[in-house]
């Protein structure tokens, strides 16, 4: 147990110093030079571009500069947005809220209603039921959110004025975003969760529980939706890495705040500075919480312990 | 794992996702055995709901040419935010221009650099899993890790990275787009190289004198070809969606080019004054999405028995 732990642990650290190295190389791969690319119009400042260029320290070792970048990042300094006129961290700091706030919204719908069309498809296997549901999952998996966003505005908000169009900062305003940012993955959840169940019901130990003679009420909702639930965990981890990078298309279609936006006008605007904090941080929390998800099955599931 | 049966369905199906292997030792007198896959593939519901969609999508995008009623590019300020009518099907857009000619057009953007975009995946993920699960030792392992880190980040935002790195525009788009597939490829081939590698038969090829290439063309490629086709249709739709997106974000194609995603663009700024730039654009690609899914969902069926239902 405690080597699992440890090797785990270890296996974050590795991956995260990973994910920064390749974040950090980011800028260095810049076509052309970086530092006239994201002063861009204000290139033409010499004091400006002399900053950046120390900052960067783009004529010291890659080694000497990644060593100097990981200190400011572990102490939250990512530099300085020249597009924003504000440092990095300023703007993700107000930034991060609505995003948080929307993915954890989408990610308890997703996994709410997820689970409940796989399992109901699952243990009514070949039935309309089943069918339905699984025409639907395939459906919701293959919408681009960018239309489905755009279709749930002019529908509930421009010809049912239902929902605000713009804005909404209550619960009203998360509602569309939220539908819109989910639907993806419940389809997607639904699907793997109904093939779960599908595999543990020919399970040895299922057939045990039948021949023993339990009812098909416990053997169904007993042995198999419980066993078939535990590798759904790790689906439900990776979901939420979507889930934070959907952000990207649904606040741009929204219009909402958040640091999927952030990153997509940062891109456009050649603000690479603030490009690889928001990509970082992502990448950060998407590997935490997978070695979380990871943790946890050993208390969920014993056999894993074991190992 | 039969290698005949594999290519009979998708012959039949996926013509233009990947190009027709040659038949394994195929002669006049194995025939029957495609036959029977062939016609099992027929049977299959909504394997054939998928190619139907798709076809008809494609078709139309193909004859572009000769079914668009406009030049998708000329701008008429006469004509703005026109609602669909007979003589522009779909609606005008911003600039007049007609909306079903750009959406036609612009599904030969979309889907060809979708297609362009698993087909760089396919060729480079085998590629490197072949020669991870092959040759092993460093370079397997540097491989691997390399597969580890890009997997590290969720896809659609490693796509973006890419995309920030090269700039905005259609072939950046889809190698950014590209590099996310390649680590999905090299794990599935890397894992069943090492699998075939030992397999007794292979064993003896090599005892033979066969060489290093001679057992990969003849024996890995082959066994593991069903795998790729059923990865790369299940990818297929992805790619589209977010090469699409990126589009969409504006990193993509950019205009006046007609792409799905670049449309959507377009008709997300103007909701408010026509439904119509935006609704129909992207009923296109979310039917060839649905329709690819469902070719997926199929071959996946009839490919992998063991998976099946």
């Amino acid at each position: 147990m405690t080597r699992y732990l440890l090797r785990r642990l270890g296996g974050l650290v590795a991956l995260l110093i990973g994910i920064s190295v390749l974040v950090f190389l980011m800028i260095r791969l810049i076509p052309g030079d970086p530092v006239t690319t994201i002063l861009g119009q204000s290139a033409s400042d010499p004091a400006l571009v002399e900053r950046l260029r120390t900052q960067l320290g783009l004529d010291r070792p890659l080694l000497a500069q990644y060593l100097s970048w990981l200190q400011g990042v572990v102490v939250g300094d990512f530099g300085y947005s020249y597009s924003q006129q504000r440092p990095v961290t300023q703007l993700i700091a107000a930034n991060i809220g609505p995003t948080l706030g929307l993915t954890v919204a989408a990610l308890v719908v997703t996994v709410g209603i997820g689970l409940l069309l796989g399992v109901l498809a699952g243990v009514r296997r070949g039935t309309p039921l089943d069918t339905g549901i699984m025409g639907a999952a395939l459906t919701f998996m293959s919408l681009p959110s960018f239309w489905l966003g755009s279709m749930l505005l002019v529908l509930l908000a421009v010809k049912l004025p239902l929902f605000d169009v713009v804005g909404g900062s209550g619960l009203s305003g998360l509602v569309l975003p939220t539908v819109t940012l989910a639907l993806g993955g419940v389809g997607f959840l639904a699907r793997f969760v109904r093939s779960s169940v599908a595999d543990t019901a020919r399970q040895k130990y299922v057939t045990t529980a039948r021949a023993k003679g339990l009812s098909n009420r416990s053997v169904v909702w007993g042995q198999v939706v419980r066993n078939a639930l535990l590798p759904v965990l790790t689906i439900v981890g990776l979901q939420l890495g979507n889930l934070l990078s959907g952000t990207v298309i649904v606040e741009t279609v929204f219009s909402r705040p958040g640091i999927g936006r952030l990153l997509v006008d940062s891109i456009l605007q050649k603000d690479y500075l603030t490009v690889q904090a928001v990509v970082l941080l992502i990448a950060a929390i998407y590997a935490v919480v997978n070695t979380v998800v990871d943790l946890l099955y050993p208390v969920l599931d014993p056999r894993v312990a074991a190992r | 794992m039969s290698a005949l049966e594999p290519m009979a369905a998708q012959q039949v199906t996926a013509p233009t996702a990947v190009p027709a292997a040659p038949l394994q030792g195929g002669s006049a007198g194995r025939v029957s055995p495609r036959r029977a896959a062939l016609r099992h593939a027929l049977r299959h519901r909504s394997l054939m709901i998928g190619v139907g969609i798709v076809g008809v999508v494609v078709l139309l995008v193909l004859l572009a040419p000769l079914l668009a009623t406009h030049d998708p590019n000329a701008q008429d300020p006469a004509t703005t935010f026109l609602p669909p009518s007979g003589e522009h099907l779909f609606g005008t857009d911003s600039f007049g221009r007609d909306l079903f000619s750009r959406t036609l057009y612009g599904g030969r953007y979309t889907i060809g650099a979708s297609l362009a975009i698993v087909a760089l995946g396919a060729f480079f993920g085998t590629l490197f899993g072949v020669v991870a699960g092959y040759v092993g030792g460093a370079v397997g392992f540097v491989i691997m890790r390399m597969v580890d880190l890009l997997l590290a980040f969720p896809g659609i935002l490693l796509a973006l990275g890419v995309a920030a790195i090269m700039g905005p525009g259609l072939g950046n788009g889809v190698i950014a787009v590209a590099i996310v597939l390649v680590p999905a490829y090299v794990r599935v081939v890397e894992g069943a190289t090492i699998q075939i590698r030992r397999l007794p038969y292979v064993e003896a090829a090599v005892n033979l004198g066969a060489g290093p290439l001679q057992i990969i063309w003849r024996h890995i490629l082959p066994n593991v070809r069903s795998s790729i086709v059923v990865l790369t249709t299940s990818w297929l739709g992805i790619a589209a969606l977010w090469i699409a997106a990126l589009g969409f974000l504006g990193l993509g194609v950019q205009p006046p080019t007609p792409e799905w995603g670049s449309i959507l663009n377009d008709g997300q700024r103007y909701i408010l004054i026509g439904w119509w730039l935006t609704i129909l654009p992207g009923l296109f690609l979310s039917l060839f999405v649905v329709g690819v899914n469902l070719i997926g969902d199929g071959l996946r069926d009839e490919l992998d028995p063991a998976l099946a239902r």
